[in-house]
């Protein structure tokens, strides 16, 4: 298949390639972290850590790139990189799920519960939080921005 | 863990979210939806798949170095949980409250029980 100038994102290798690069740094982070924290109440609450800074990080990361202009150029390559590939390969989701079918299987309801819905809510909260921050940076960038225009 | 191992699991990882990145695109070429059903796939199949790597280990079929390399480092790219989060915030921004929560516990119902299943398949046939 001739590459199109128009290819989509996917199916580009240097695309592939930045968010592979991304991958594997955000990927070495959360394992450096995972055999350093040790598991509480044979939990690994390093995991609920990593996901919800991982949440607040890509909402501020999205935003803020949002907010600067169309998902183009190196704009978009910030994004591929830092967000799909770092903050992706950083957080995750089938240890969420694995680990609380894992307490599933071993009849700790509560717990299960507690960790699965509380890192969902805490998560959902912080990536909004990381939106709003995103937004309001913006909004002093360009207050300052428009200050000094007006000087 | 030996540095051989832990750069294993890193660039397995890094395998992981290209193939996210890919998966995503195929998806959102063929499925006319503004619902994030890629990342849904992406983190049930994932869920599953860590289920049944886990399952095997736990059944001392696979080795632990497998489990971490498969496990932490493809299926932990593969997956994602701040992408998830933030489509979902951007969902209840856009006033679809309804698709937020498919989206936040739906997926997470979804993955859990792929996951539960994935473990029992994985012990069985270890």
């Amino acid at each position: 298949m001739a590459a199109a100038p128009a290819a989509p994102v996917h199916l580009r290798w240097q695309y592939l390639a930045l968010v592979f690069a991304g991958g594997t740094v955000g990927t070495a982070a959360r394992e450096l972290l995972a055999i350093t924290v040790p598991p509480v109440a044979g939990v690994a609450v390093v995991i609920v850590g990593i996901n919800v800074v991982g949440a607040f990080l890509l909402g501020l990361l999205l935003e803020t790139l949002a907010r600067r202009g169309p998902d183009d150029g190196r704009r978009r390559s910030m994004r591929l990189l830092l967000g799909t590939g770092v903050l992706g390969g950083f957080t995750t989701y089938s240890a969420l799920a694995t680990d609380t079918s894992l307490l599933l299987a071993e009849n700790r309801l509560g717990t299960a519960l507690l960790y699965a819905l509380g890192t969902l809510l805490v998560g959902a909260f912080t990536a909004w939080a990381g939106i709003l921050t995103g937004a309001a940076l913006h909004g002093r960038r360009t207050i300052r921005r428009s200050g000094a225009d007006a000087s | 863990m030996t540095p051989l191992l832990f750069v294993a699991v890193s660039l397995a990882g890094g395998l992981g979210a290209a193939l996210r990145l890919f998966l995503d695109g195929v998806v959102r070429a063929r499925v006319k939806t503004t619902l994030p059903l890629g990342t849904l796939l992406i983190n049930v199949l994932g869920s599953l798949l860590l289920g049944v790597i886990t399952g095997l280990t736990l059944a001392l079929w696979l080795p632990e170095a497998w489990h971490l390399v498969l496990g932490g480092g493809l299926m932990g790219g593969f997956t994602t949980f701040s992408t998830a989060s933030v489509e979902t915030v951007r969902l209840a921004q856009a006033r679809r409250s309804y698709a937020a929560l498919i989206n936040g516990l739906g997926m997470l119902v979804l993955s859990v029980a792929c996951a539960f299943l994935g473990l029992w398949l994985g012990l069985s046939a270890g």
